[in-house]
């Protein structure tokens, strides 16, 4: 359980484009340990999806530019790795769920080929054996396996989510990329779906990183989380130490800005402001300006410090201190 | 208080090559002044569809819909119109509802002009809008491009309050924005309501936010109404299965919390010529035989408070 499967290392990540530079991910470090389920929580455009896709090794370059950092997968730095040693790992050892189910299968393939391609790839099997294998993936997220020779369209949005995870597992990964893997479906599917990713990993022991703005699919799923804004992590701990002893102003913001907590009528406590261009991003906290604790002090550039059994902080005045188990 | 809408057996059914979709079936309810009166259910529901009938964005298929005490049903153009200043629509999706060649003061102007307010005028009257939202005067220039999503769905309310409507319907305001964002958004629509005495439809797929801001919940499956009660009364004592297991499904946030989690199998049927009987019974645990071939009415339980199913004494 506590062996590091995938480590991150103080990666950031810059776009260059004619606006000029977007900071994208600024030094962010994490470690995934086998059997875990890790959450990226954050809004849209903190950088979330660009962490998964350097991962993937799949950062769109240019414009995407990886200044430092490194993350280690087997002993190996993927960021340096050579694009025939990625094609092994990508599908394989460490796959990724896309956000959307509508745009991320082909078409033009009948929906069992798209998984039967990523066992033929991979292993040395007969077409007819991954196939076979194929049907038994299918099988595994609850499509019958007289369904292999249709079309995406003819699949609803659930449906073609089960798929995408169906290919996702096909080759039994140790690291499982989710992106937002339920955003788009309705709460009902979104429920089958969150069931049936917590019976596999529990079947399979894979790995998890899930992404996601969600802090409910985030408590339903994650044994850790870490919160991201504005490209840097600013709150890692287990999901106790983050849910319960919420530490950074902006985790405590965004619980109080879900509505529901109280009766109708009261008033909401919004985050007041913006997130901050990531093109002129400030030096100092990045979330100084839209916090309600801001004093003089934090007018400084400020680390990530452990405030207590690993539950880490970036802010020089966290709302709870003392650590908490 | 008194009635300011009231809906009776409307309809509305597309055609399709296939047969006739059944997007709106049979839908009743009425609203009262200065009430939100929120409307959920999944997509395909025909939430959207129920809200852009009522402002005749569709024509209705059949049924009554009557506005302040006025049949408009199959209302002209003109009256349609004028109906534009009493009651407005908010569109879900900020980036796609505002005109990306027009600048900000003038997609607030436009309802304005088209009304035949003088230039000058309308573009004061602007200011003010955009002062009233939460707009800083630096955006008047800029086009929609230049703004976040927050920004964009508060040009999306200034202009729905242009003409000074009494009646709002807002289809999935806060639906692409983030948490942050979207209570700042939910709050100035809460000012507003107070401010200007506004009656809503909120239409969501969102429970939470529908729990929060509306005061009577209607829930809708596949064109149908499932349940209808008062927002308290709904999330406390859900009766009808679909209700119960849509309510479940909601992840919640508090980590101690003994979910009880009811899974519905199946997905959503087709819309396209329904099969006769209760639309909810290839999902539904407890189906008979009769669920299948009736179509089920609804009953008020209690007061204010209806069910449309068969097994509801069971």
């Amino acid at each position: 359980m506590n062996e590091v499967i995938l480590s991150v290392k103080n990666l950031s990540v810059e776009y260059r484009v004619e606006e000029g530079i977007v900071k994208a991910v600024n030094d962010v470090s994490f470690d995934v340990k086998s059997g875990e389920t890790l959450g990226l929580v954050g809004e849209t455009g903190a950088g979330k999806t660009t962490i998964a896709l350097s991962i993937m090794g799949l950062l769109p370059v240019p414009p995407a530019v990886v200044t430092q950092g490194e993350i280690l997968y087997e002993g190996e730095n993927i960021l340096t790795a050579n694009e025939k040693y990625l094609r092994t790992l990508r599908g394989n050892k460490i796959s990724m769920i896309f956000q959307d189910p509508m745009s991320a299968l082909n078409p033009s393939t009948y929906v069992g080929d798209q998984i039967s391609e990523v066992i033929l790839l991979h292993n040395k099997v007969s077409k007819d054996k991954a196939r076979e294998m194929a049907e038994e993936c299918l099988e595994m997220v609850g499509i019958p396996k007289n369904r292999y020779a249709e079309y995406p369209h003819k699949f609803s949005g659930g449906m073609k989510q089960r798929v995408i995870i169906a290919i996702a597992l096909a080759c039994n990964p140790n690291l499982l990329i989710a992106d937002e893997p339920t955003t788009a479906l309705d709460v009902t599917i979104q429920a089958q779906i969150l069931e049936l990713m917590e019976q596999l990993k529990e079947k399979k022991g894979t790995s998890n990183i899930l992404i996601t703005h969600d802090l409910g699919v985030i408590a339903k799923m994650c044994d850790r989380v870490a919160v991201v804004y504005a490209g840097e992590i600013v709150e890692m701990g287990t999901l106790r130490q983050v849910f319960k002893h919420t530490a950074h102003p902006y985790t405590k913001g965004l619980f109080d800005a879900l509505p529901g907590n109280g009766l109708s009528g009261k008033k909401l406590k919004p985050i007041k402001g913006s997130m901050p261009d990531p093109t002129s991003l400030p030096e100092n906290c990045k979330f100084a300006n839209r916090c309600f604790k801001k004093t003089e002090k934090c007018d400084c550039s400020i680390r990530l410090v452990d405030i207590g059994d690993g539950h880490l902080v970036r802010c020089i005045s966290p709302l709870c201190c003392e650590g908490v188990k | 208080m008194s009635t300011i809408l009231t809906v009776e057996n409307l309809k509305k059914y597309f055609d399709v090559p296939d047969g006739k979709l059944h997007a709106v079936d049979d839908i009743s309810f009425s609203i009262n002044e200065g009430e939100t009166f929120g409307i959920v259910g999944e997509s395909g529901c025909g939430k959207s569809t129920l809200g852009r009938t009522i402002i005749h964005l569709y024509q209705p298929t059949s049924g009554k819909i009557i506005f302040e005490n006025k049949d408009i049903t199959f209302a002209t153009k003109k009256e349609c119109r004028d109906l534009l200043r009493r009651m407005q629509f908010i569109f879900q999706d900020p980036y796609s509802s505002l005109n990306p060649r027009m600048t900000v003061i003038d997609i607030i102007m436009e309802p304005l002009l088209i009304d035949g307010m003088k230039r000058k005028d309308a573009r004061q009257r602007a200011s003010e809008l955009m002062e009233m939202v939460g707009l800083s005067k630096a955006f008047e220039t800029s086009y929609p491009h230049e703004l976040d999503g927050g920004r964009r769905q508060r040009i999306g309310i200034a202009r729905a309050l242009a003409l000074e409507p009494k009646f709002i319907i807002c289809d999935e305001p806060v639906s692409a924005l983030d948490v942050s964002i979207q209570a700042q958004i939910l709050n100035l629509m809460l000012d507003l309501q107070e401010k200007f005495k506004l009656t809503y439809i909120f239409i969501t797929h969102d429970l939470s936010v529908v729990k929060h801001i509306s005061d009577r919940v209607m829930v809708m499956y596949l064109g149908k109404t499932v349940e209808l009660a008062g927002t308290q009364e709904l999330f406390n004592n859900p009766v009808h299965p679909y209700t119960k297991a849509l309510l479940s499904a909601v992840p919640s946030t508090d980590i101690d919390e003994q979910q009880e989690r009811e899974i519905l199998h199946g997905e959503i049927a087709s819309p396209i010529n329904p099969m006769p009987g209760c639309r909810f019974a290839p999902r539904c645990k407890y189906a008979t035989s009769k669920c299948r071939t009736d179509d089920p009415h609804l009953v008020e339980l209690k007061p204010g408070h209806f069910v449309s199913c068969h097994n509801i004494n069971s």
